[in-house]
């Protein structure tokens, strides 16, 4: 499913871009193509989702989006894809995710709100629970980040 | 972080290379004409941006699923005395991508990539080993939405 070209090209793409005129250029040469099979190779992994977003990733601190909580929801199973898509379309949730439930936590719905200070994170909530009619939910605010860096794939463990 | 405002010209940047980066031979310079500025004034501000901590990355960012990796989302309770030894171990494995605090009982979660669930399971085995600590592992079963570039 993936050339050769397109898999080396995943693994030069694990660095970020140089801040340069040409950023491509050199990748190209270091894979020994021309600038344009490089560029029409990472077209085609976008097209075809193995990229999934190609650009600049900011820290969401800067936009004032700075109360960051993860909220998870106990939803009956049936009902899972219904207020999961409904949770979705919340601007201020960035992610949302259907987890396997664990032993005593019983929450399989999990939703990241992105908003600009904790007590909108608590009210948005609540509008949350109200619009899908739930009430088993609990807000985990984050107190700090512990790590936060990006995947190298295909790179043996040091 | 010690930061200067943005301006106007610097959130029009930002915005064009979060959501919607040339794939171009001068990248640049195509945001500089979509902004309406030289590649120059461009690449200067990105470089700035980068160095201050407004920009983290440039870059990919993969599907891992698509590339046969899998990933799950785990969570511990640790106690406070314990906590720095327990977030060492763990952020010592790359797979760890993300690590956060929470305020809960479960006060440690992180997202752990890796190219297969049996990795997955020894390295989930292998922290609690070395630490003594039980993790709990929350695999996605659905996506409902992942969103990652903000307006600025």
């Amino acid at each position: 499913m993936l050339t050769d070209l397109e898999k080396k090209t995943i693994l030069v793409l694990q660095r970020d871009l140089d801040v340069t005129p040409r950023p491509f250029l050199e990748l190209a040469q270091h894979l020994e193509v021309t600038e344009a099979e490089l560029l029409d190779a990472i077209r085609s992994l976008l097209a075809k989702g193995f990229i999934r977003r190609f650009g600049a990733t900011l820290r969401h601190q800067l936009s004032g989006f700075d109360a960051n909580a993860m909220v998870v929801w106990q939803v009956p199973e049936e009902a899972v894809n219904a207020i999961g898509e409904k949770l979705a379309r919340y601007r201020e949730v960035t992610h949302c995710y259907a987890r396997e439930p664990a032993p005593d936590w019983p929450y399989n719905l999990y939703t990241m709100i992105h908003a600009r200070t904790a007590e909108e994170v608590k009210q948005l909530a609540a509008r949350m629970a109200l619009e899908v009619g739930l009430s088993a939910y609990q807000i985990l605010f984050s107190d700090a980040e512990l790590k936060k860096t990006t995947m190298r794939y295909f790179h043996p463990e040091p | 972080m010690p930061q200067k405002k943005l301006d106007r010209l610097d959130r029009a940047i930002l915005n064009e290379i979060q959501s919607h980066f040339p794939i171009a031979e001068r990248p640049f310079q195509v945001v500089g004409e979509r902004v309406g500025a030289s590649e120059a004034e461009v690449l200067r501000r990105v470089q700035e941006m980068y160095e201050s901590g407004v920009i983290r990355r440039l870059g990919a960012n993969f599907t891992s699923r698509k590339l046969g990796y899998t990933s799950t989302l785990c969570a511990a309770q640790v106690p406070v005395e314990r906590l720095e030894e327990f977030v060492a171990e763990v952020n010592r494995h790359p797979g760890v991508t993300h690590n956060y605090l929470r305020r809960n009982e479960l006060n440690v979660w992180f997202t752990l990539i890796a190219e297969s669930q049996e990795r997955l399971k020894d390295i989930l085995a292998e922290i609690s080993r070395a630490t003594g600590i039980e993790i709990l592992s929350l695999p996605a079963k659905r996506i409902f939405k992942i969103k990652v570039d903000f307006p600025v």
